[in-house]
C-alpha cells in the first residue's frame, strides 16, 4: 500500500462528506422553499388552523430558513429525522424497518447485474461481429432502453401469469412466517435458522423483481464491459499472449478481463447505486414492502418528514457505494495502488 | 440539406441498418404525435370520453389495440399519448441543456473558484439517485405535466454541466483558443464564439439520445402516479392502471407498454448512430 493510495482515499472521504453536506442542503432547499405551507401542504385542506400552527412550532417552520437548517442538522446527528406524519412513527424506525427489503432486492439485482452482465460481455467481445455478439448486442440495448416498470409488468405476466412457476407478488407465500430476524434479508435469515423450505419460498419470490430491477444494469454492464475488452484484445500483450498458445479461456479471463475491469466497475457501481431509484418501480408492481414503497406512500401523503429521510437515506448509500467503487479501482489501478514503489 | 446528404457523415450513418431503424422509427413517432388527431382512428378518445358498452374490449377490427375500463380507444390513446410525451421530451431538454452547457462552459473555461463552485453543485445533484431526485421533487408540488417538466429538468441540467465541463477543459487548451486569446479577445467572446460552437456536435448528439430517456424517466414518474393526472393521455398512467386489471385485460398494459419501448429505443438507435457517424468524421 503506498501513500499515494491512502491520499486518494483520504481525499475522496472528504469530497464525499462535502456532497453529503450539500445533498442535505439540498434536500432541505427542495422541502422548504418550494412555495406553499408544508404544514399545510402535509395536513391538507380540512384541518384548523390551530393544528396548522402546532405542526408549524413541531418543524420549526416559524424561524429563519438558517435557524431551521441548524436545527435540522442538529436533530440529524442525534439520529432523528423527525415523526413520519403518515404512520405517526419516527422515520428512522420506519426506515430501519422497510430498508432491509429493499437491500435484499438490490444486492440481489447487483449479483445479477455482474455476474450475468460481465460474462455477457466478455462472450461478445471474443467473438466479436460473429452471431453471439449480434444476439448479446441486441439483448443488452434492449435491457438499456426497457423502462424497468415494463421489465416488472413483462416478467410477472410470463413467469407469474402465465407460466406459473414463480409468486406473483410480495416477499413471502402467505401463511409463511418470516424466519427470526438477524440480517432482515429473508433469504439469509432463513439460511441462518436452518429453514430451508422457508428459504426457498423468500427465493422464489425475490426472483422476478431482482432480475427486473437488474436488467438495465445487466444491459449497460454487457455493453460497457464488451467495449473495454475487445479493446484490450488488441493490445500487444494479448496478442502475445496469443502466441504463447495460452488458451482462449485464460487469456480471456486473465489478460483481456483485468485491465478492462477499470472503467466497467465505475459505471457498475454508478448502476448499481441507481437500482435504488429502480427500486420504486419494482416494489410497487410486485407490492415488495420496501423503503421505495414506504417512500411513494410518504410523497403521495405529503409526509415532508418522511420524504426527507427517504432520499437522505437513499443519498447516502449512493454514495457509500460510489466511493467503495472508487477505492475498489484506486485498489485495482496498479499505477494508484504501487505509486511510492513505482516512482522510487 | 443537399449539402448534408452529400456528407461523410450522412454515408457513415446511412450504411448502419441500425440508425436507418433509429431514425425511421423516430419519423414515425414524431408524424404519429404531430398528426394525431388525424391519425388516431377514434381523436375523442384522448379526454375524459366515456362509453361503458364498448368498456374493456380485447382487440379487434374495430379497436385494434382494445379499449381501457371506461371504453376508450388505446391505439388512439396511445398516439395522443406520444404527443404528451414529446412536448414533455423537448421541454425539459429547453429548459435543462441551456442550463446546464452554459454552468459546465463557464466551469470548464474560467476554471479556479467558479469551476469548484459550479462542479461541487453539480456533484450534488448526481448523487441524488435520477428518478428519486425528480420524485422528492414532485412530492412537494402538484402531480401536474407543467411541474412533471420541472421537476425532470432538475435533475437533468447537472449530466450536461458535466458533460460541457470537460469538453470546454480540453478544448480549451487548444491552438485557436490561445491564438484568440493572444490577439486580445475579451474571455467572454472566446467562450461564446469559439469554445462553445466545438462542443455543440456533442451536446446534440446527447440531446438525440437523451430524447428517449427524458420519455423513459417521465412516464416512470407517472407510472408511480407522480407525473401526469387523468384524463390526459400518457403512457406510463396508462400501463399503471392496466397492471392492475394482469392478466385479463392484459392489452390494456402490454401495448403502451410496448409504445414507451419503442420510443425509447428509436431515440437510442438514432443517437448511436449520429455518435458514431460525427465521431468517425472527424
Amino acid at each position: 500500500m503506498s501513500s499515494t493510495f491512502f491520499k486518494t482515499i483520504g481525499i475522496r472521504l472528504w469530497t464525499s462528506a462535502l456532497v453529503l453536506v450539500g445533498v442535505s442542503i439540498l434536500i432541505f432547499c427542495i422541502a422548504r422553499v418550494i412555495p406553499g405551507d408544508p404544514a399545510r401542504i402535509a395536513l391538507g385542506p380540512n384541518a384548523t388552523q390551530e393544528q396548522v400552527e402546532l405542526l408549524r412550532e413541531r418543524l420549526h417552520l416559524n424561524e429563519s430558513l438558517p435557524v431551521q437548517y441548524f436545527e435540522f442538522v442538529r436533530e440529524l446527528f442525534q439520529g432523528d429525522l423527525g415523526m413520519s406524519l403518515y404512520t405517526n412513527r419516527p422515520v428512522t424506525t420506519d426506515i430501519g424497518d422497510f430498508l432491509p427489503a429493499t437491500l435484499e432486492l438490490v444486492v440481489f439485482a447487483g449479483i445479477l447485474m455482474v455476474v450475468v452482465g460481465i460474462p455477457l460481455g466478455v462472450l461478445a467481445a471474443r467473438y466479436r461481429d460473429k452471431l453471439t455478439d449480434n444476439v448479446v448486442r441486441l439483448l443488452s440495448l434492449l435491457g438499456v432502453v426497457t423502462p424497468t416498470f415494463v421489465w416488472a409488468v413483462f416478467l410477472m405476466l410470463i413467469f407469474a401469469f402465465y407460466l406459473e412457476i414463480l409468486p406473483v407478488a410480495g416477499r413471502l407465500s402467505q401463511g409463511v412466517d418470516p424466519p427470526p430476524g438477524v440480517t432482515g434479508f429473508y433469504t439469509i435469515d432463513a439460511l441462518l435458522a436452518g429453514q430451508w423450505s422457508t428459504f426457498g419460498d423468500a427465493f422464489s419470490h425475490i426472483i422476478l423483481p431482482a432480475t427486473a430491477l437488474a436488467l438495465t444494469g445487466i444491459g449497460q454492464t454487457a455493453r460497457l464491459t464488451r467495449a473495454s475488452v475487445a479493446e484490450t484484445y488488441d493490445k500487444p500483450y494479448v496478442e502475445m499472449a496469443q502466441a504463447y498458445g495460452f488458451s482462449d479461456r485464460r487469456i480471456a479471463s486473465k489478460y483481456a478481463l483485468r485491465p478492462a475491469m477499470i472503467p466497467s466497475l465505475t459505471i457498475m457501481g454508478l448502476d448499481f447505486a441507481a437500482m435504488l431509484g429502480g427500486a420504486f418501480l419494482v416494489e410497487a408492481v410486485f407490492a415488495w414492502p420496501g423503503l421505495a414503497r414506504y417512500g411513494v406512500e410518504t410523497i403521495l401523503h405529503k409526509d415532508l418528514n418522511g420524504i426527507v429521510g427517504t432520499v437522505l437515506v437513499i443519498s447516502a448509500f449512493f454514495l457509500i457505494v460510489n466511493m467503495l467503487v472508487d477505492i475498489a479501482v484506486a485498489w485495482l489501478n496498479p499505477r494508484i495502488r504501487l505509486q511510492k514503489r513505482w516512482a522510487g | 440539406m443537399v449539402a448534408i446528404l452529400r456528407s461523410e457523415a450522412w454515408y457513415k450513418f446511412r450504411r448502419n441498418k441500425l440508425s436507418m431503424v433509429g431514425l425511421g422509427l423516430v419519423t414515425l413517432i414524431v408524424l404519429l404525435a404531430v398528426f394525431a388527431p388525424l391519425v388516431a382512428p377514434y381523436p375523442t378518445h384522448a379526454g375524459a370520453f366515456v362509453d361503458f358498452v364498448n368498456a374493456s374490449q380485447p382487440p379487434s377490427a374495430t379497436n385494434w389495440f382494445g379499449t381501457d375500463l371506461i371504453g376508450r380507444d388505446i391505439l388512439s390513446r396511445i398516439f395522443f399519448g406520444y404527443q404528451v410525451s414529446l412536448v414533455l421530451s423537448v421541454v425539459v431538454l429547453v429548459i435543462a441543456v441551456p442550463i446546464g452547457v452554459g454552468l459546465g462552459l463557464v466551469a470548464g473555461y474560467f476554471g479556479g473558484w467558479i469551476d469548484y463552485l459550479i462542479m461541487r453543485v453539480t456533484d450534488v445533484f448526481l448523487s441524488i439517485p435520477p428518478l428519486v431526485l425528480a420524485m422528492a421533487i414532485m412530492g412537494f408540488l402538484e402531480p401536474t405535466l407543467l411541474n412533471a417538466m420541472m421537476a425532470v429538468a432538475v435533475m437533468w441540467w447537472p449530466w450536461y454541466a458535466r458533460l460541457a465541463y470537460n469538453l470546454s477543459r480540453s478544448e480549451s487548451h487548444e491552438g485557436y483558443v490561445l491564438a484568440a486569446e493572444v490577439i486580445g479577445a475579451p474571455k467572454w467572446h472566446v467562450l461564446v464564439r469559439e469554445v462553445l460552437p466545438n462542443c455543440l456536435p456533442a451536446v446534440f448528439t446527447k440531446i438525440t439520445l437523451d430524447v428517449g430517456f427524458v420519455i423513459l424517466i417521465a412516464s416512470s414518474l407517472s407510472f408511480l402516479g407522480l407525473g401526469v393526472q387523468p384524463p390526459t393521455p400518457d403512457l406510463g398512467s396508462m400501463v399503471a392502471e392496466g397492471a392492475q386489471y394482469l392478466p385479463d385485460m392484459w392489452w390494456m398494459t402490454v401495448f403502451p407498454a410496448f409504445a414507451i419501448l419503442i420510443a425509447v429505443l428509436g431515440f437510442n438507435l438514432l443517437g448511436d448512430g449520429l455518435r458514431d457517424a460525427l465521431d468517425q468524421g472527424r
